[in-house]
């Protein structure tokens, strides 16, 4: 691992005001995101995975500077960009680009295709005005589209050549980073291989660094060098994804991980399922202590008394869980 | 990164929605609106009747020259040929004491006094027509006006939000606690009486500046909160949140985003506005605190018409049926449109 990590979240916190009150102290405060501490190395694709809820597109946000962020900081290649605005958040913009997760809605319905490409190049000087058509075309191709597309408008294509345009659009910037917003989530699965593919094709021939949001613990897996796992706005688990997919050692990355279909034909792939008691609480009020221990099979008085940090194992994966080896025990895993 | 674990599927296998190759150029939404809008056949019969009624009115001076008279004058005196026998303009009663005129009835004649006249003895139609110029231009300007002012106010207070949107939405319900003609007479009553200065603009007493000016304002809280309302929502559109992510200035944002998304409300609005306000005009100019004499307007006929009722009822008839045609139209019309573009894209 470099040293510097491209985008770092430090004590990051995003909260959003429920009841807004007069009285000081007396409003509802949702946090979505808390305190979370996340970095992003340059050249790998890190998966951000969790619940609808968990807070994993907040973050996503936080990061790119699209909402503000409450408390914390996010530092880009060495620099807090957290209070920047307009003109010094400019360089910012066109490192890091944000791919939304329903490509009908993140393009605007009444502008033609090569509008919407064309206008980030105008506005950020990336390209003289001769140059822009050519590289329009250029874009197009890139993502596997036909220059004749840039004639048209948003919903004469299908939800998979959307996204393919979002792609474009978040390239023509020539990003560092991209944030992926669940972007195959709302494809079809045919068409959701094909753009995952792209993904992993543009990684390798634009040297970009990716954080891939998703729920599709499948994607992920295909997609991710390194993963984290968010549970009601805290990352539970980091580390690379072979290793927290073969042995999960939080709980909760567990659970999730044995949710994940197994072709019945293949016995040996067959897992325990673990299903988990109750519903995810309310992001508003989170239990005192950690916050899975509502949920948790191994719960313990100290996990409903003390909330655990993210601490590292020897493997080098950061696991907040007082008893990481709970699962790797469950699961009979060899003990590292 | 590990390997794929899933077959590779060739590109070509995503089902496409349009075929993008073709090389036609796309079709937009408002091409596609428009085309619904002309399969409609009442939005279509509104829409004829609409421009009937701003043609003759337009024509107005050109009838009156016609007919070589001046609507605005008294003929208290005059005489008409109606088939070849002079009758006065102004008929003496024959009736009970023998007081009192009765104004010249329907002539049925394009050739004068088609619809009878006032008790000015001025010619009705030709009034019906100058009258219809004023009220249709007041509308129009105060609908311009009312859709300018709330599309400015709806854009800074659904975008900058917090205390902005706040001071600004509060200003907005001051305006809406009023009952709109309460304000409407109100301000009128107020402002004719006497000529004042803003800025660079003198208003004069009885200009149709004032009538314009106050029923474009007093519709704007009903325009201006639908609209904050779409530009809260667009705020946190995706496609917005992509250009904020893309570094675009927030007044571009504005003009190429919101704005363009916004003018489907605003074009639903404008029959109703229209309507709106061509009620308004003719209650205000009815109740004598709109347009002035000598100028006409369908509400002041339809005043002019009030003592008449009884002998000469066509005198505030013809206004009064005026106005229903004209709404009714701007209303089915205003229907039909907001049917078009309702559907985003869908369908024909």
């Amino acid at each position: 691992m470099t040293a510097t990590p491209l985008i770092e979240a430090r004590a990051l916190t995003r909260e959003f005001v429920l009841r807004r009150s007069w009285l000081p102290g007396s409003g509802q405060v949702l946090r979505a995101v808390d305190r979370v501490d996340l970095a992003v190395h340059k050249g790998e694709t890190l998966g951000l995975v969790g619940e609808s809820g968990s807070g994993k597109s907040t973050l996503g946000r936080c990061l790119t500077r699209l909402i503000e962020t409450t408390d914390g900081s996010v530092v880009f290649d060495g620099q807090d960009v957290t209070r920047l605005r307009a003109r010094g958040l400019r360089p910012f913009r066109r490192s890091v680009q944000m791919i939304f997760q329903d490509p009908s809605s993140s393009l605007n319905p009444r502008r033609r295709v090569g509008d919407i490409l064309s206008e980030p190049l105008a506005v950020h000087g990336i390209r003289p005005a001769r140059e822009v058509p050519g590289r329009l075309r250029e874009l197009m191709d890139l993502v596997g589209l036909p220059a004749a597309a840039l004639d048209r408008f948003p919903h004469e294509f299908s939800g998979g050549q959307r996204q393919r345009i979002g792609i474009a659009r978040a390239l023509a910037m020539e990003p560092r980073l991209i944030v992926a917003d669940e972007p195959v989530s709302a494809l079809d699965v045919s068409v959701q291989a094909q753009v995952v593919n792209l993904f992993a094709d543009l990684r390798e021939r634009l040297s970009l660094t990716y954080l891939f949001i998703a729920h599709d613990l499948g994607v992920v897996r295909q997609v991710s060098t390194r993963v984290a796992i968010m549970y009601l706005g805290s990352v539970m688990e980091t580390g690379e994804t072979d290793t927290v997919f073969d042995s999960p050692a939080h709980p909760y990355t567990e659970a999730l991980l044995s949710a994940i279909p197994v072709p019945v034909a293949d016995p040996a792939a067959r897992r325990r399922r673990i299903l988990l008691k109750g519903e995810i609480p309310n992001a508003a009020n989170p239990p005192k202590g950690c916050k899975f221990v509502t949920r948790c099979p191994y719960a313990q008085d100290v996990c409903r008394a003390q909330r655990p940090e993210l601490r590292p194992l020897t493997d080098g994966r950061l696991v907040a869980c007082h008893f990481p080896r709970a699962a790797l025990f469950a699961s009979g895993a060899v003990l590292a | 990164m590990s390997l794929p674990s899933e077959p590779v599927l060739a590109p070509a296998a995503e089902p496409a929605a349009a075929d993008p190759a073709r090389p036609a150029e796309g079709r937009g939404p408002w091409r596609t609106a428009w085309r619904r809008l002309r399969r409609n056949r009442s939005a279509m019969i509104s829409l004829a009747v609409l421009l009937a009624v701003v043609a003759l009115t337009l024509l107005a001076p050109a009838y009156a020259g016609w007919l070589g008279i001046d609507p605005f004058r008294s003929n208290l005196a005059g005489t008409w040929m109606i088939d070849g026998q002079s009758v006065p303009v102004m008929e003496p009663s024959t009736t009970g004491l023998g007081l009192g005129v009765t104004p010249i009835g329907p002539t049925w004649d394009l050739g004068g006094y088609f619809l009878g006249a006032d008790n000015q003895g001025r010619d009705v139609a030709a009034r019906l027509l100058y009258g219809g110029r004023n009220s249709l231009v007041i509308a129009g300007a105060a609908t311009v006006l009312c859709l300018m002012l709330a599309t400015l106010l709806g854009l800074v207070a659904g975008y900058m939000g917090g205390v902005v949107d706040m001071i600004l939405s509060r200003i907005l319900d001051v305006l809406w606690a009023f009952p709109v003609y309460l304000l409407a007479i109100s301000l009128s009553i107020v402002l004719l009486t006497s000529a004042f200065t803003i800025g660079p603009v003198t208003i004069t007493a009885g200009s149709l500046l004032l009538p314009i000016g106050i029923i474009g304002v007093i519709y704007v809280p009903y325009v201006a909160r639908p609209i904050r309302a779409q530009v809260l929502t667009l705020r946190q559109s995706e496609f917005v949140l992509a250009a904020i992510g893309l570094g675009l200035p927030t007044g571009r944002i504005l003009r190429k985003d919101v704005l363009p998304n916004l003018l489907p409300t605003l074009i639903v609005f404008v029959p109703i506005l229209l309507a709106l306000a061509i009620t308004t005009e003719s209650a205000l100019s009815y109740l004598s605190i709109g347009v002035q004499p000598p100028d006409a307007s369908w509400g002041t006929i339809i005043q002019d018409g009030q003592t008449l009722l009884y002998s000469r009822p066509w005198v505030a008839l013809a206004p009064g049926l005026a106005i229903v045609v004209t709404v009714l139209a701007l209303n089915v019309l205003g229907d039909a449109v907001r049917d078009a573009l309702d559907a985003r894209g869908h369908g024909r």
